[in-house]
């Protein structure tokens, strides 16, 4: 954006009245919030005693999933806006061209460094076809290094244990996406698999 | 000097230029968008993408009469007194409406086309476009076909410039493409049977300005933001062109040509566009070795030049054999290295490859049959350093003779370059040694083996066939194990801190005549070494 460009408004800093110029008024809504937040009811739980309740599951920034479309197949085209966007450099894609004649491109093998990544979410933001979310999933411990790299068929696994409770942003507003059309046939990219299947490292909450 | 006005802008353009609407502007500062114009093709105006307004000034009262409806500036002569109007409102809205026109049956798959990121399509829609469609467009998957061994076409994605379909009938003289039906269901295809093959093929993608003509070898490797580019000179024939190399992470993914008038113009041959191959070959010579008893065992490159060193001082008949793959600094730095450590060596020129005949195109491009990319250099620097020249083959029968008894072989060969009978004709030298890219019947009987860098490792100039120097620098590392030759013969001469391939050159141009002229910074198009002698000596 350019600094004529009209959308732009430009404002001037306030003139401050005597009061505002002791900090009085800051001063008090700082005090009102401690104020509040002294009477108002506790949010920290004693975790791992107590589960933390997510209040919208939807928007939380937890594991990555790869999501599917309908006739089973991963949804990603392989078009690397996720890695453009990823500030941690922690997603890896083998684009290749796709077996199905509907599809142009598709990942071969996708991985995500699940220590890498910082759980920003931009990923999420980037991609143009609703492939790669990030689920409610919080609690996620590992045994090695190795075991934290999520392949291909872990980040699809997490989208089958996850999709009922948190059906993809496509669904949830009703829109068409590129890749879930096309008139090929019923095709399956990956057998579903049976959930849970990150073994435990990976703990679903009750919502 | 004829004046031309762009926006109210006056500028000069010469008489016998002949520019048009779009270069004049391009002169002011001003970028007319376009599609179907090149610079490098004939011009058709029939993207109506570059349209302004136009008209003319009369010099003696300046009154301004312009032409009532828009022009291609592609099309229009900026002749003396032209006006050309390009940012009024009727000139925006006609691009956005051009714009808008393109998009109707475009897929709009940008996500997995390859050409995301430099496609004039975008360009051009973020700049010119329209901020809403009016129509309902859903993107969907482009049919695709192949056209030929390099190319594949993406039908939906083209946006009918007709510029590859102008190449092969202009540049190239093949005629293998053409448009087929008409109107709104134009396509650009090829007659069954006859599919797109020609030396200079890969030169459509580049000229496509959109994703429809994809790159076969390039298909889906890389993203091209990911990518950096290089200017480098290409290696494999004498023609020298000037190219980008662009690489990540140190590995290359594609090379492009680089605009040069007195070079290539705007293309280069599919030999130079694919022949990048080597460089990451899993056969390459990775690792310095020497002959121990009947084993080689690996050397170290802290030890490796000063154990070189002793070896060569205790030679009596020395010999370097200069590879046409060296740049002219690294040549040079090998001779005058041998010259010190032994005042009678030899310097000869290795082995010059030529396969077949030259081939020359239409539009005059030409792919050189001799098959390396620095022959003139190193010619000039062995024959000046040897006091005459030792070509290859005379090198061999005086080598065989048993004359030498330590010889330095430099090869950076990217292919296979002699066979074994050449190789026992050096069997019986006592210090081999020989540097080289692959493995090959000589490295095999070598008493010294030290992997050679690929041309896209190196720092320095190359002369190609027409005495024209081109200075360049290195486009990506070279694999662990490998020491670049100049970087090794910088160490041998004991020159201190890093090798630096410039002050090596203003050596050269200081000690031989005929590399005088680069005593200036060569410019990135390079210097003419001929013209400029001429020029010196009138």
């Amino acid at each position: 954006m350019k600094s004529q460009d009209p959308a732009i408004r430009w404002v001037d800093e306030p003139k401050l009245g005597l009061a505002g110029k002791m900090y009085l008024p800051l001063f008090l809504q700082g005090l009102t919030v401690t104020t509040k937040h002294l009477v108002s009811p506790k949010v920290t739980v004693s975790y791992p005693d107590q589960e933390p309740q997510i209040d919208n599951p939807l928007i939380y920034r937890g594991v990555h999933r790869l999501n599917k479309d309908a006739q089973g197949r991963v949804k990603c085209v392989a078009c690397f806006l996720c890695a453009t966007a990823c500030p941690a450099h922690c997603i890896d894609i083998v684009g290749v061209e796709s077996p199905w004649p509907d599809r142009e491109k598709y990942p071969e093998s996708f991985t995500i460094d699940e220590l890498r990544c910082i759980f920003c979410g931009m990923c999420e933001e980037a991609c143009p076809v609703d492939a790669i979310e990030l689920t409610s999933l919080y609690n996620l411990t590992g045994r090695s290094r190795e075991e934290m790299v999520f392949d291909k068929e872990k980040l699809l696994s997490v989208y089958e244990a996850t999709k009922d409770a948190e059906p993809m942003a496509s669904v949830r507003h009703g829109l068409p996406t590129p890749s879930s059309e096309g008139t090929g046939a019923p095709q399956s990219a990956a057998p579903p698999q049976a959930s849970p299947v990150l073994q435990g490292d990976v703990h679903t909450h009750s919502h | 000097m004829a004046i031309v006005i762009i926006d109210g802008q006056e500028i000069e353009v010469g008489d016998d230029e002949r520019l048009n609407g779009i270069q004049a502007a391009k002169r002011a500062g001003v970028d007319i968008p376009h599609y179907c114009w090149h610079p490098g093709l004939s011009v058709v105006a029939s993207c109506r993408m570059c349209l302004v307004e136009s008209g003319t000034r009369d010099p003696a009262s300046g009154k301004i009469t312009m032409v009532p409806k828009l022009v291609p500036a592609c099309q229009t002569p900026a002749r003396a007194n032209t006006v050309f109007v390009t940012n009024s409102e009727k000139v925006q809205q006609a691009r956005a409406m051009v714009e808008e026109d393109l998009l109707i049956r475009h897929p709009v798959d940008c996500p997995i086309c390859d050409k995301a990121g430099e496609c004039y399509l975008q360009d051009y829609h973020f700049e010119h476009g329209q901020k809403e469609r009016r129509a309902d467009i859903k993107p969907f998957t482009s049919r695709r076909r192949s056209l030929g061994p390099t190319i594949t076409l993406f039908v939906d994605r083209c946006v009918m410039c007709t510029r590859c379909v102008r190449f092969t009938r202009e540049a190239t003289g093949t005629n293998e493409l053409m448009v087929i039906h008409r109107g709104a269901h134009e396509e650009i295809d090829i007659f069954p049977g006859y599919p797109l093959e020609n030396k200079l093929s890969g030169n459509v993608a580049d000229l496509c300005p959109v994703g429809a003509l994809g790159d076969k070898d390039f298909l889906y490797e890389q993203r091209v933001w990911f990518m950096k580019k290089h200017a480098g000179v290409c290696s494999r024939c004498s023609t020298g062109c000037s190219i980008y190399t662009e690489e990540n992470q140190d590995r290359i993914y594609r090379i492009k040509p680089r605009e040069n008038p007195h070079v290539n113009k705007w293309w280069i041959c599919d030999e130079g566009r694919y022949g990048w191959k080597h460089v990451h070959a899993a056969e390459r010579n990775t690792e310095p070795q020497r002959l121990e008893g009947d084993d080689y065992v690996n050397a170290d490159w802290s030890t490796t030049p000063a154990l070189l060193d002793k070896q060569l001082r205790d030679a009596d008949n020395l010999a370097v054999v200069l590879s046409p793959f060296l740049t002219v600094e690294e040549a040079y730095l090998l001779a005058k290295y041998a010259r010190r450590v032994n005042k009678h060596a030899t310097i000869a020129l290795g082995f010059v490859p030529v396969v077949g005949e030259d081939e020359t195109y239409p539009n005059g491009f030409t792919i050189r049959a001799e098959k390396c990319p620095n022959r003139r250099g190193v010619e000039e620097v062995a024959s000046r350093m040897n006091g005459g020249l030792v070509a290859w083959d005379d090198f061999l029968a005086r080598a065989e003779a048993g004359e030498f008894d330590a010889v330095w072989i430099t090869g950076a060969y990217p292919e296979p370059w002699h066979d074994e009978a050449t190789a026992q004709r050096l069997a019986e030298v006592p210090l081999l040694i020989v540097q080289d890219l692959l493995p090959s019947p000589l490295w095999s009987i070598a008493t010294w083996r030290l992997p050679s860098a690929a041309y896209a490792e190196r720092d320095g100039s190359f002369v190609n066939h027409a005495d024209r120097l081109q200075s360049f620098q290195w486009a990506i590392r070279p694999p662990a194990g490998v020491m670049v030759e100049g970087r090794l013969y910088w160490r041998l001469l004991g020159e201190k801190g890093l090798y630096n391939a410039r002050s090596a050159m203003l050596e050269v141009a200081n000690e031989i005549n005929y590399f005088a002229p680069a005593h200036h910074e060569p410019p990135p198009l390079g210097i003419d070494l001929k013209t400029s002698q001429l020029a010196s000596t009138v």
